[in-house]
């Protein structure tokens, strides 16, 4: 009889020492929790507020309305797209070969080509701008050789327009599609391939019909990533597009600074945030939502 | 060329058939480093005018990094902007490494199905679209008077540094065995003597990683440091954008040759004590 009694006793402490541990781990999250709140969530969700304040400071569709009908919103969502579409599916073209190049390399080749593929990836993005700044240019290196060699006569304008700004979106961009595609072309398993290629499919064969249905998934992963990171990115087309490349993020940037008007700015960052989180959430369907968070921070 | 006749893959290509990917390859790695190197000689040159190569060598670039005290147009005072940004990225450190590195522990150790719904949360830092979070905090931080304050900047750039130590701590802990702790805890040390003791120096070199990463995402950031930022306090990377908005300033190119230094010292570090890691 009290044999029982202890054991309920000592399950019941038990108990109450497993919740006591649970609350604890809680605990250590609430730091982050909290700045995250505070600094994301009630800022944002103040943003949100302010998209639906009318210039008479009342309660309106205004800032909503207004960009479905002004013309100059409907050509910098145009830009926006155009300019994130292209960036990504030339990021694809280019960065396909590379990372398949890098995934049929021994470890130790790989490992040299990868530095390759960070070393820009760590170094600063207004650094890599400013270098294609310099490259570009009228009077740039390269228009400087292509005159030298005399591919042209004239110097042609390469900077502050949409080439520029492509050719520097693609060069920052292309590190966050490799990573991925890289991790997951690596993992693929090479017997299959011996196993087509032993059934007699040719190597073109092999390559499309067991390779790259397998590299998809990595390949989404990348094209995601970097489609995302174009639609809000301001810093490179603001100093490449020189002016003539209006993205969304720079318009945001431009009601705050130059017209002070919250609602504005605002209404257009919502409607980049849904944008954003509506991809977001169609890429965490698609591949887990961690191995993506894995991905962007290497 | 009897090498252009070997086989390459499992699936029996030779290496002739594809020397289109070796070759394609090597342009884009080439494309993909030299680029930013251009910024080097640049930085060197004596002339005004960007030119490259340049014609006639100097140091003059440097000097007027690093002994411009005067404020010309309200931002060219580089030096200090720079300590501004050094100050910042240290404290962030601070900030975003020991926050970063409990949330991790919690959500390692804690209730699963709360630290699932915690991840997209904790993470959102680094998928809300950085000029929202840029306006977000700027209209906050101005009823709040921390525009153009240290700690408008140290908070600002934690919160986009903390993401980033925590995934790296918290895959460190999804390898670590957990039990270790337990069999400390049962030998009748404290949780907090068991994590520093046992814990905490077998995930050192994810920390020390983490510890960097969260300084160069601060020294590095552009886009919140351009609204959260002011007045005396502005940082390197603002003062750069500014510049190179307005005009082409030569000393962009010195300034940008340290920074190149300074992030491929710190990939450096990282690589060598991520090596040791794994050889553990």
């Amino acid at each position: 009889m009290s044999g029982i009694i202890a054991e309920k006793l000592n399950e019941q402490g038990l108990q109450r020492v497993a919740s006591k541990e649970r609350l604890t781990f809680f605990g250590l999250t609430l730091p982050y929790l909290l700045i995250v709140v505070a600094l994301i969530i009630i800022p944002v969700g103040w943003l949100f507020y302010l998209s639906f304040i009318g210039r008479d400071g009342s309660f309106s569709f205004e800032n909503y309305e207004r960009m479905t009908k002004s013309r100059a919103y409907i050509r910098i969502f145009i830009t926006t797209f155009k300019i994130s579409i292209l960036t990504t599916l030339i990021c694809a073209v280019i960065g396909y070969p590379l990372s398949y190049f890098m995934s049929q390399l021994s470890r130790k080749w790989a490992n040299i080509c990868m530095i390759g593929v960070l070393i820009p990836f760590w170094t600063s993005l207004l650094v890599r701008t400013y270098a294609w700044l310099v490259l570009l240019q009228k009077k740039g290196l390269l228009n400087n050789i292509a005159i030298d060699i005399g591919l042209i006569s004239e110097p042609i304008k390469f900077v502050h327009n949409t080439t520029g700004t492509l050719i520097g979106m693609v060069h920052i961009m292309l590190p966050f599609l490799i990573l991925p595609l890289y991790a997951n072309m690596r993992s693929i398993d090479r017997d299959c391939l011996k196993a087509a290629s032993s059934l007699g499919a040719t190597p073109t064969r092999a390559f499309w019909t067991v390779f790259f249905p397998l590299s998809v998934p990595g390949l989404l992963a990348g094209l995601l990533i970097v489609f995302v990171l174009c639609l809000g990115f301001y810093v490179t087309p603001a100093i490449l597009g020189g002016g003539r490349v209006i993205m969304a993020a720079m318009k945001i940037s431009s009601n705050i600074e130059l017209y002070f008007s919250w609602g504005a700015a605002s209404a257009l960052g919502v409607v980049l945030l849904i944008v954003t989180s509506v991809i977001l959430f169609i890429a965490s369907k698609l591949v887990s939502m961690d191995q993506l968070g894995n991905r962007s921070a290497k | 060329m009897k090498f252009l006749h070997k086989n390459v893959s499992e699936t029996q290509i030779r290496l002739k058939d594809r020397l289109w990917l070796y070759i394609f390859s090597y342009i884009v790695l080439f494309l993909l480093i030299v680029p930013s190197l251009v910024v080097i000689p640049m930085s060197f040159s004596a002339s005004q005018y960007l030119e490259f190569p340049p014609k006639e060598w100097s140091l003059r670039w440097y000097e007027n990094y690093f002994f411009s005290w005067k404020v010309e147009n309200g931002f060219n005072d580089w030096m200090q902007a720079t300590w501004t940004s050094v100050k910042v990225a240290v404290l962030t450190i601070f900030v975003a490494v020991p926050v970063g590195t409990m949330a991790a522990y919690g959500l390692v150790n804690g209730n699963s199905r709360i630290s699932k719904m915690l991840f997209p949360i904790f993470i959102s830092p680094m998928m809300v679209p950085s000029i929202l979070v840029a306006i977000g905090l700027f209209y906050f931080f101005v009823q709040l008077k921390l525009v153009g304050s240290v700690l408008g900047l140290v908070l600002g750039h934690s919160l986009v540094a903390m993401p980033l130590v925590l995934i790296i701590v918290f895959s460190a802990l999804k390898n670590y065995d957990m039990n270790q702790e337990k069999v400390a805890r049962s030998l009748g040390a404290t949780r907090f003597r068991a994590f520093r003791e046992i814990t905490l120096p077998q995930i050192k070199f994810s920390l020390v990683s983490s510890a960097l990463i969260a300084f160069l995402t601060s020294f590095d950031e552009v886009i919140i440091s351009l609204f959260v930022a002011g007045g005396d306090n502005s940082t390197i990377t603002r003062s750069m954008f500014l510049a190179l908005r307005d005009q082409i300033d030569p000393t962009i190119a010195a300034i940008s040759t340290i920074l190149i230094i300074i992030s491929s010292g710190l990939l450096i570090i990282m690589q060598v004590t991520g090596a040791k890691e794994n050889k553990r």
